[in-house]
């Protein structure tokens, strides 16, 4: 019989283990699936990561990917530690974007510097005003930010599908429910010449930096993680649970709020009916896989990207549909929360 | 009887049947004290098998039962993950409703596009020929019927019977429970998978009755609303039928809206049942009180027998 023993101490060598097991067992339970679906496994193993990954382009791509499920991730990160269950990043995504948008829309006959950074201001505004609803619905009136703030991604992506088919459709666009494309100074700048790779790449190192900061030297990250930790010991060293809450959802709710104003000043260049494959819930399996710490975020964040590519690159070579990238992704977080029983248990034969 | 009134009525019937098998099914797991976030996985899981099979074999019957095994088989890794593995809740939830979406779309590949009849409705003999209530109460599928006996099994589980006895004593103390020697893990095993085939089935309603075709992501939330249903119904089974019926008559306002002159756009219309959702939620838990008497003291936490 196998049983779990407790472990006194959490196991610091299966905190980094564990993820890795994870991706292998991942690895091994994809061929299988392939192998089900009588897909080549050669081909499969090839069109998800290799082919994605043998060109420039592709390398400026992984980035393109893996930029917003940074930046969220390690906002998310944040706000799981204080256990703050922001989960509707996509929704915070959606109105960063669509708010940015409104700044590029109102200024597209203005070629001035300040359309950018206004633009960057309105995204990250957005987003907060979205993520501020769970937060105020939380604190004043012990509301489950759970169940609110996905109830918010519906209505987020409702919203958008209106604008952008009503008030925000572009005059000339013969009916098509899309904006006007942006203006250059409406644009993002790209950092690698003929990739869409833009600076919102560069950020989303700055975030993995500005968020470490915070976590592990600043007394805010502290008490974030305490009142994770242990709520009651929290409230006795005097920190306020309202306090922590609102800032882990502002922190979650900016930062998705950037990374839509990205996608649509970035490798979008308008406001479509879509503007993210779900990168706001993705970004929670990369918090979770980044050990929710940020600079794991940013490793989980690369893997991560790499499963939207190859699965893209999987559609168009093998023509495998392109949900394989949710099944594996779903799957990953399986055998991630499976093997993290390692980090806080021992498994015995008795 | 007004037809249309009538219309009204037999849709909100059909928007409701979903809601209240799935959330019957979460409110029986809560009462363990188990929270799975991942009903809407569970539904959309139901939903592909049992519409595959009513596809492929015609029998409504097989379609109905692979829904709830669909479910409950999505239910044990979540069981599993959480109860034996002491896994995170909320995360393995989050985990199975992602993993239950993009399983759900590759299954249902080969199935988008095609027309399902749907289930065949039963006329109560004598009863069904009655003027007006015939229609509204006595010809509907079997699903719908067994959607209110379900509650009323529950209700009478739950309050009634040492077995349901036992799984609120799990769900309100687990360490209690334990040493009076009872095998937590296994009865919140069991009411995870119970949880699993009714939210199969509400999902099987969708593919098979609601729509009826297989469309990729078609649960719309309705997964989670059912999680909120059972915080509107603080986990009485009897006041959870009024609120799916509530929010199956706000979800089918926007299927009638543009017939009673509303000229408001579709998709604003369309967000109703989600802002309804938040704001029942704020009306129910600003009463805190109330939370804590009523919330199964154990949700959510995992249970390791320490002797």
């Amino acid at each position: 019989m196998i049983t779990l023993q407790r472990r006194a101490d959490p196991s610091r060598l299966m905190g980094y283990l564990a993820p890795l097991l994870a991706l292998g067992i991942t690895l091994l339970a994809g061929l299988l699936l392939f192998a089900i679906l009588g897909v080549p496994i050669g081909a499969a193993f090839y069109a998800f990561f290799i082919e994605p990954v043998s060109s420039l382009y592709g390398w400026a791509e992984l980035g393109v990917k893996a930029a917003p499920l940074i930046i969220i991730g390690v906002a998310l990160s944040i706000g799981f530690r204080a256990q703050v269950w922001n989960i509707g990043a996509e929704g915070q995504l959606i109105l960063g974007g669509i708010a940015g948008a409104a700044v590029a829309l109102l200024f597209h006959e203005n070629d001035g510097w300040y359309v950018l950074p206004l633009m960057i201001l309105a995204g990250v505004a957005g987003g907060m005003a979205w993520a501020a609803i769970p937060a105020l619905l939380k604190t004043r009136f012990n509301v489950n930010e759970i169940l609110t703030s996905l109830m918010l991604t519906y209505v987020a992506t409702l919203l958008l599908s209106w604008l952008v088919s009503g008030p925000m459709r572009d005059p000339d666009g013969f009916n098509f429910p899309e904006s006007r494309m942006f203006h250059d100074a409406a644009l993002l700048p790209r950092i690698l010449e003929g990739t869409r790779l833009h600076a919102g790449a560069m950020v989303a190192l700055g975030v993995v930096l500005a968020g470490w900061v915070l976590l592990t030297r600043t007394l805010l990250g502290f008490a974030l993680r305490v009142n994770g930790a242990a709520p009651r010991a929290g409230a006795h060293a005097g920190f306020s649970q309202k306090k922590l809450i609102w800032t882990a959802l502002m922190i979650g709710g900016g930062c998705a709020g950037l990374a839509g104003l990205f996608e649509v000043a970035g490798p979008i260049g308008q406001l479509l009916p879509s503007i993210s494959p779900g990168y706001g819930f993705t970004a929670i399996i990369v918090a979770f896989l980044g050990r929710l710490h940020p600079i794991g975020v940013l490793f989980a964040g690369l893997v991560m990207a790499l499963s939207y590519l190859g699965g893209e690159t999987a559609q168009i070579t093998l023509s495998l549909p392109l949900a394989v990238t949710g099944v594996f992704q779903g799957l990953l977080l399986f055998f991630l929360l499976a093997t993290d029983v390692l980090i806080n248990y021992r498994v015995v034969l008795k | 009887m007004n037809e249309t009134l009538m219309l009204t009525i037999l849709t909100i019937i059909t928007a409701a049947t979903p809601l209240v098998y799935a959330a019957i099914g979460e409110l029986v797991v809560e009462r363990s004290g188990v929270l799975n976030l991942g009903v809407e996985g569970m539904m959309l899981g139901g939903a592909v098998c049992s519409f595959a099979v009513a596809h492929h074999t015609g029998s409504a019957t097989l379609a109905i039962v692979a829904g709830m095994l669909a479910g409950m088989l999505l239910a044990l890794i979540f069981a599993f993950l959480t109860l034996s593995l002491q896994s995170s809740q909320v995360a393995t939830g989050l985990a199975l409703t992602i993993f239950g979406i993009g399983l759900s779309a590759l299954l249902g590949q080969s199935l988008v596009g095609i027309a399902f009849e749907g289930l065949p409705r039963l006329h109560v003999p004598w009863l069904s020929e009655l003027p007006v209530v015939g229609r509204l109460l006595f010809s509907h599928d079997a699903l719908v019927y067994g959607s209110f006996a379900i509650v009323i099994l529950v209700s009478w589980f739950l309050n009634r019977t040492r077995a349901g006895l036992v799984l609120r004593a799990v769900g309100d103390s687990h360490d209690a429970a334990h040493a009076l020697g009872i095998k937590v893990i296994r009865v919140r095993y069991m009411a995870t998978l119970f949880g699993g085939a009714c939210a199969g089935l509400g999902g099987a309603y969708l593919s098979l009755v609601y729509t009826p075709m297989w469309v990729e992501n078609m649960s719309a939330g309705r997964g989670w609303i059912a999680l909120a249903l059972v915080v509107f119904a603080v986990w009485q089974p009897g006041r959870l039928l009024l609120g799916a019926y509530l929010f199956g008559g706000i979800s089918i306002l926007q299927l009638h809206g543009q017939a009673l002159g509303i000229n408001v756009p579709s998709q604003l219309m369309s967000m109703l049942p989600y802002l309804t959702t938040i704001l029942v939620l704020v009306l129910i838990s600003r009463d805190r009180g109330r939370i804590r008497r009523n919330a199964p003291a154990s949700i959510g936490q995992s249970f390791y027998p320490t002797t």
